[in-house]
This record gives C-alpha cells, structure tokens and sequence, in this order.
C-alpha cells in the first residue's frame, strides 16, 4: 500500500506528524522547542538532522525515542506509537556521552540490553561477541570502561545499541566529544557497520561534513521554534571513503547545507546567521 | 596495535606501585603505635611511680625513680605497656586455667558473634528503608527525619528499654548492634541508590526496562562505593553495640561483661582492663579490615586503582 507521499507504508519506520514539543520554564512562560514537524523516514535509511545548538534537534530524536513525549502531533514508529515501539525494544540509543557501567566489563556492558531482553547466557555471550567484532573491540573484551580511549569507549556503547538488533538506531551527537581525526575513523566504522546491518539509523549531529558524509538524506533544522528548514538528499556513491571526502559531489553538498542553515531561502535569522557562521568557520579547516 | 602495548604498560605500572602503595599504611600505622608507646613510657618515665621489675609486687627494688609524681601517671591510672603484655600470659583471675590473652579472644569473638548478627541485620534493614525512600519521596520527607531521630537517643539510655521489652539475653545484644548499625547505611544508601550517572536512566529507559531492572542493574550496582563506606562505618558501630548491650542485658560472656568486671576489680589489676580495651579496638580493626577486604574484591577493576 502506498501513502500519499509514494511511500510503502511497509517501509516506513518513523513517522512525525505535526509534533511539536513545549517546555515550560522556571517563571513559568512556555519555551517552544519543536513546531509542526513532519518526517518520514524508510527503512534503511540514514537521516541526519543538523541545526544549530537549541533547534530542538535532540529533543527530536528523544521524541521519537519515547524518552520524551511531544506535545502536540504523533510519532509513529514501526506502524505503532512511539512509546509501544520502545516498549517492544526496537530502539537502540547512544548518547553524546557512551554512558558505559563503570563496574561492567566491555563484554558485560554489551551483553546489558542482552540480559534485561532475557537472553540466556550462551546466546549472550554469542552475540556479544559478534557485536565487539563489528566494532573492532575483540582484543578488549575483558578490559574495564576506564581502561578504553574516549573513541574506544564510544565504539562499545554503540556494540551494545546494535546488540539487540533493533529496527531502529538513534544516535545523539554520538562523536560530539572526540577528536576530529578519531571522529572521521568513527564516521567511517559507523558508515560500515550501517552497510552490514542494515539498520535504519538517525543521527543527530551539529557538523556539517559528518551529516554529509554519512547520510542518505539531511535534515536542517533552524531554531526557535525548532522547524525544519530543509531536506537535502545526498546522492554520494556508496562506499563512501577518504576519496568521498574529497569529490565534488561532496563540497557541493556541504554547501548546500550550510547555505541551508545559513537560512538563504527567507528563513534568515540574525542569530541563526550567528551560529552558522561561527560553524563554518569551525568546520572549513576539517573540510578543506 | 599501539593502544594494547599503551593498556598493558600501564597496567604493569600499576602492579609494581600498587605493592609499595600497599605496604606504607602498615609502615604508617606501625610508626604511629611506636610513637604512642614512646609518649605513654615517657611520661611514666618523668612523672610516673617507681619502677619495678616486669610483674613484680610493690615491695621488689625499684629500677628507676621518676623525678616527678603525676597522678594521671600513676601504675593504677597508666600502668606499663609491659605489664599489660605481661598480664595477658598469665591466668585472667586467681587459680583460672585460661590466660588473659585466651579469655579476651574467646570474649571477643562472642561478641563478634553478637555484633556480626546485628551488623547484618542492620545492614539489611538499612538497606531496604534506603530502598524505599528512593522510590518514595513521601515516604522519605515522612520518615527520614525519625530515622535521624531515633539516633540522638543515646544507646545507654534505649538499651535498658530494649532489654526491658525482650528480656536478657543475645536477642536483646543483637537488637542493639542492629539499631546502631542500620542508620549509617540507610543514610548512605539514600546517596548511594541516587548516585548512577543520570544519563544511565535514559539509556535504561530505551531498553523499556522495568524498576527492579533498573535496581538491581544499575541503582544498587552504582551505589557499592558508597554501602561499602557506610558498612565500614556500621562495623565498628554494631561492636560498640554490642559491648554495651551485653553489659545491660545481663550477658554473662563477651567483651561488654569482661569490660565491666575488670572495672570493678580495676584497683587490683588495671592492666587487665588495658588489656580488655586494647582487645575491644582490635576487634573493632579486624572487622573494619574485613569489610575493607570484601570492598577490595567486589570493587576490583571498576575504576582506576589510585581511586579505589
């Protein structure tokens, strides 16, 4: 069956429809943090969103996450709501932070999600160990959290979201914290590990080379109230490498993000144009 | 790979300090006694009684004449270190089989016994109220306030009452370690059962894990450091319990009886009630040590070594 967009409903893993999400404040006035959102994400896709710092990018994957609830409009996730859908574990998360359990070995921290899915111990065992392949963290399987580099630590937080294989993985500014040289290597794994699996994967990210390189589509948010202000399709040939990094096709669709977050198409804000700015010339070095 | 030859050098490196690390407490600890027994001899040496020979009478020629007599360093007020060591080889009481030294081990492991019991006890209620009070914040604004209440009551005060309302006896000792030990705990654990990174409840939610999950998983898992400070806190606690509510209760054994007996017959061997006391505290440090082992053990490798 087809929607009226021209996507199989059967396909589609998440769908927004009108959500927009109020906070009230400590004087008690309401902060707008998303109006009207409306996405529809197929499955195996790779969406990005991207806006500056307090677009409610965040705020959106945790909607669709069901760690938050919007408060107008609907998410729909797997042909059920949000909260159903996280209910029946179909999500996997990884935060800015890897959030490991200081008192877990890497292996049990993966195997986590696995115990309080009721796995038995032997189908745990084997599935943790297939996860720290994927991420390259055999050699570390005994090691404790605080015995891992800051990018070694992230690659185990994301062993352990694939663990359950969800149908969906939610991913909040997971590289925010790292280098920009182990950052590329990440966007790398991650770029690989989503070929493998083929897990349909959303990823908040505030760096406009990482969305690009990444994605299969783009979404740019602009703030207060969070909106989104484009959708940018990014028709890169997979695999994408170091040479991706370095096409034509690639700096055209940096640009366009980034003329997209600037607000070239009327939605221009001063302090929109603030944040972009800064961004871009924080980001130039890495791309150029 | 560079990092593995990083991970394995650093381990070593800590090993090798570790034992060093290890070794200076002790060092430290047996300074400090030695420095205590210098300043204890030396005062008897300026200000204390004649010196006699080691267990000997006070008709035995005198060794040594202090050249000033303080009262407080008087034989009956600071007798000898010596004579302490020596009273504790010979019988604990005129024609007795059993020497001192025998005496206060066997008392001090029924107390133990006593104090162990009601540690655990303890532990375990502090445990479950702390439990609840970070799953109810009504009952933790109603009831922690009585908990902090119910330890302002000085213990020899509530102990008579305690004994009054179950009779003499072990049940009585045990209550009373178990009411000095829970407090510590509950206190801790209220921290300790809050203390997860608060991104972890997130990270728990995504796996639509349930509140015993959460428990059991992350909230009791996360919180060991801060148990483990607490039941070192409770060790010593429940022993004083313990010594106090054998001598209320009417316990005719342990460390709480031989403690108020020598102190009846204090003027006809104070060395023995020395003893007793350095018996009480050494007590009080091999449980404390015990409760630091099992810390130790359970929680090996969670962080770096220079913070566990």
């Amino acid at each position: 069956m087809s929607g009226p967009d021209g996507i199989d409903r059967a396909d589609r893993v998440v769908r927004l429809s009108g959500v927009g999400r109020v906070f009230a404040r400590r004087d008690g006035s309401v902060m707008t943090a998303l109006e009207g959102i409306d996405l529809d994400i197929r499955r195996g896709e790779f969406v990005s969103l991207i806006g500056p710092s307090g677009c409610g990018k965040s705020t959106l994957l945790r909607i669709i996450g069901d760690l938050i609830s919007p408060s107008s409009g609907s998410a729909i996730v797997n042909g059920k709501p949000a909260e159903r859908a996280r209910l029946d574990r179909d999500y996997g998360m990884v935060f800015q932070a890897p959030v490991l359990f200081d008192w877990r070995t890497v292996e049990d921290n993966v195997k986590l999600p696995l115990e309080i899915q009721g796995l038995d111990a032997a189908r745990r065992q084997a599935r943790a160990a297939e996860m720290l392949d994927l991420v390259e963290l055999e050699d570390f399987v005994h090691h404790y959290p605080w015995q891992l580099s800051g990018g070694m630590q992230q690659r185990v937080a994301i062993a352990r979201a694939l663990a359950f294989e969800p149908s969906i993985l939610l991913m909040d500014e997971p590289f925010g914290a790292l280098d920009e040289m182990t950052r590329e290597r990440m966007n790398s794994e991650v770029q690989r590990i989503w070929e493998r699996t083929g897990t349909t994967i959303v990823f908040v990210t505030h760096s406009i080379p990482e969305a690009v390189f990444m994605s299969s589509r783009v979404v740019v948010m602009s703030p207060r109230p969070g909106r989104i202000a484009s959708v940018i399709d990014v028709d890169l040939p997979r695999p994408r490498d170091e040479e991706t990094r370095e096409s034509d096709r690639y700096f055209e669709l940096v640009t366009q993000v980034r003329e997209a977050l600037r607000g070239r198409d009327g939605l221009t804000d001063p302090d929109t144009e603030a944040i972009a700015s800064a961004r871009r010339t924080s980001t130039e070095g890495a791309v150029g | 790979m560079a990092t593995t030859v990083i991970q394995r050098d650093r381990t070593s490196v800590w090993r090798g300090s570790s034992v060093r690390s290890r070794a200076r407490p002790l060092v430290t600890f047996g300074l400090f006694l030695l420095v205590i027994l210098a300043v204890w001899e030396g005062v008897k040496f300026l200000g204390g009684g004649p010196w006699r020979p080691i267990g000997a009478g006070p008709g035995a020629p005198v060794v040594w004449d202090p050249p000033f007599r303080w009262a407080f360093a008087n034989d009956l007020n600071l007798p000898h270190v010596w004579n302490i060591v020596y009273a504790l080889g010979q019988p604990f009481q005129r024609n007795a089989d059993q020497s001192l030294a025998e005496y206060l081990v066997g008392a001090s492991l029924y107390t133990w016994r006593e104090a162990g019991i009601g540690f655990l006890l303890g532990a375990f209620l502090g445990l479950l109220l702390a439990t609840i009070f970070v799953h109810s914040r009504l009952l933790e604004r109603a009831f922690v306030p009585y908990v902090i209440a119910s330890q302002t009551i000085p213990i020899i005060a509530l102990a008579p009452l305690i004994v009054f309302a179950l009779g003499q006896g072990i049940l009585s000792v045990v209550i009373i370690a178990t009411y000095l030990t829970f407090f510590p705990v509950t206190i801790a654990m209220i921290r300790g059962l809050r203390s997860f990174d608060p991104r972890s409840l997130e990270l728990m939610r995504s796996y639509a894990a349930s509140r015993a999950t959460i428990y059991w998983k992350l909230r009791l898992p996360a919180s060991m450091p801060y148990l483990f400070t607490a039941l070192k806190i409770a060790a010593s606690a429940s022993i004083v319990g313990a010594i106090i509510g054998e001598d209320t209760g009417g316990i005719q054994a342990g460390l709480g009886r031989v403690i108020t007996t020598f102190n009846q017959y204090y003027i006809t061997g104070p060395e023995k009630l020395w003893a007793a006391i350095l018996a009480a505290s050494l007590l009080g440090v091999v449980f404390f040590g015990c409760i630091r082992l099992a810390e130790v053990l359970i929680l090996r490798g969670r962080t770096a070594p220079s913070t566990t």
